[in-house]
């Protein structure tokens, strides 16, 4: 018997992918402090979920549009000179709005609006796998592939650019990764609660890890034991899969703190 | 100086918007010349650095640099945020590795040693700003700029800096361009300064700018008894 016919396993194989892809990004999105930009994307994948149920596209592609969508505008309306957490802030909120107005009048069909919020990992199909598979690949391919170009750049960008690298061209690394990952990640844990798979896993592998590449791996590890203890949890006590997830990487995150006060690591 | 400059700004002007942060300015840096910008907040000193490193866009002007040209940069504010955890030794191994033994040698240089392993946002204000100049240091540059590298630092700590400066520049012979606020120290080691308020106020060796008119007009003339402290210092070791 093939392990993709079990709900559980496609279940289960979808989270350690997108667990494993958010954490080392959600590192960088840590280290520049851009928590607010990921739930941006996040945010703005909703209209194109909308868009894509009205247009009868796959939803990755809706998504993925509206994440690359977003990142254009927010980097046209800094450049006019708005403060960065003020254009965050209304353009984040003012997306995923738009997105579930957009959504109520796509289809004669009730759609259920809240599988794109919270995720709906259960439902993960083959093709879904298949997908999620396309977005670790590349993003993983891309990190690797930038690592120290993006690590120089997020230190500070004029050094970047005195050493030959671009940081406009790191930063648009960043935000194609990111809206992958957000795009992938939809199905998974939903739009609203991405941005703590990004930011989680990194904030506790912090506390443990001496270099960046380093955190980045532990951030992997903490988001995938989230991801499977998550699911785990959720199906012997009946709760929702993707918050349980979010749950676990909090209850991670609150014991490291802990074992910081004790004095026992680092 | 009839050797060719190591770089050569043009008339370049830079905008912000439609502000004019830079108008129409010049410039060359000889090879292994101190070089000081000293200027008012907001006469875009920093800006300048910039356009000529090539982080900054210009909106008129040229800026030609000889082919090769190898370029140490010291930014004004290097944030990195506590989250990222960064050694010494890897900050400067960014983008490309560096070998140790350059590492460490570079440290040495910047006046550092057995700080390579310690993490850089454990440093102090003073350390950090050598790990910096340890940083503008590799790869053996023929120019080095420093956008207010004794920035938090104390009155001896800053002199020391700039002793350490000198030091680098006989040893390395590099050409050393520099932002500065601290006009006796500038007029003490620079070979070359540069008067800036948006355009080239007045330019040359440090005892005729400071008796310029413009630069009296900016900074007025309470700088006269570091005129003498520069005439004082520099009567053993000059033009060398």
């Amino acid at each position: 018997m093939n392990v993709l016919d079990d709900f559980l396993w496609r279940a289960a194989l979808a989270g350690i992918g997108v667990a494993v892809i958010a954490a080392p990004l959600g590192c960088f999105v840590v280290w520049r402090r851009m928590a607010y930009f990921g739930d941006a994307t996040a945010h703005a994948a909703i209209l194109g979920v909308a868009l894509s149920l009205a247009l009868d596209v796959s939803i990755l592609f809706g998504a993925l549009a509206m994440a690359l969508f977003m990142a254009v505008s927010v980097s046209a309306l800094r450049d006019r000179g708005y403060p960065m957490d003020t254009v965050l802030g209304v353009l984040a909120h003012s997306a995923l709005a738009f997105g579930l107005v957009a959504v109520s009048f796509v289809s004669g069909i009730r759609v259920d609006v809240s599988a794109y919020l919270f995720g709906d990992i259960l439902t993960v199909s083959v093709t879904d796998l298949a997908l999620i598979a396309c977005g670790v690949a590349s993003v993983l391919g891309l990190l690797v592939w930038r690592w120290n170009r993006l690590l120089i750049a997020t230190v500070n960008e004029e050094m970047a650019q005195a050493a030959g690298v671009n940081p406009k061209s790191e930063q648009w690394v960043l935000t194609f990764a990111l809206a992958v990952v957000v795009a992938v990640a939809i199905k998974v844990v939903g739009a609203l609660l991405i941005g703590a798979l990004l930011l989680i896993p990194a904030a506790t592998a912090r506390r443990f890890a001496g270099t960046p590449e380093a955190m980045a791996v532990l951030a992997a590890v903490f988001g995938v034991v989230s991801a499977l203890t998550g699911l785990y949890v959720s199906w012997y006590l009946d709760t929702p899969t993707g918050p349980s997830m979010v749950c676990v990487c909090a209850v991670l995150f609150w014991g490291s703190t802990l074992i910081r006060k004790t004095g026992s690591v680092v | 100086m009839s050797q060719l400059p190591l770089i050569q700004a043009n008339e370049l002007s830079v905008h912000r918007g439609t502000d004019a942060i830079l108008q129409h300015v010049s410039l060359r840096i000889h090879p292994g010349e101190i070089t000081t910008i000293v200027g008012p907040n907001g006469s875009g000193k920093s800006t300048l650095l910039k356009a000529l490193v090539g982080s900054v866009p210009l909106s008129h002007g040229s800026i030609d640099r000889q082919p090769g040209l190898r370029v140490g940069y010291l930014p004004q504010t290097v944030n990195i945020d506590p989250t990222l955890p960064l050694t010494v030794g890897r900050l400067l191994s960014l983008p490309k590795m560096v070998k140790r033994a350059e590492i460490d040698q570079v440290l040495a240089q910047a006046g550092l040693s057995d700080c390579a392993d310690r993490p850089f946002t454990q440093l102090s204000g003073g350390q950090r700003q050598r790990v910096l100049l340890a940083r503008a240091l590799l790869g053996n540059p023929q120019l080095v700029i420093l956008d207010e590298p004794t920035q938090g630092l104390d009155q001896p700590g800053s002199a020391h800096f700039y002793r350490q400066i000198e030091e680098i520049r006989s040893e390395l012979g590099c050409a050393i361009l520099m932002v500065s606020h601290e006009l006796h120290v500038v007029m003490a080691s620079s070979d070359h300064v540069i008067c800036l308020n948006g355009h080239v106020c007045c330019a040359g060796r440090p005892e005729q700018v400071a008796t310029a008119p413009e630069y009296r007009a900016l900074f007025g003339t309470g700088t006269q008894g570091a005129l003498a402290l520069y005439r004082h210092e520099h009567t053993h070791h000059h033009d060398h």
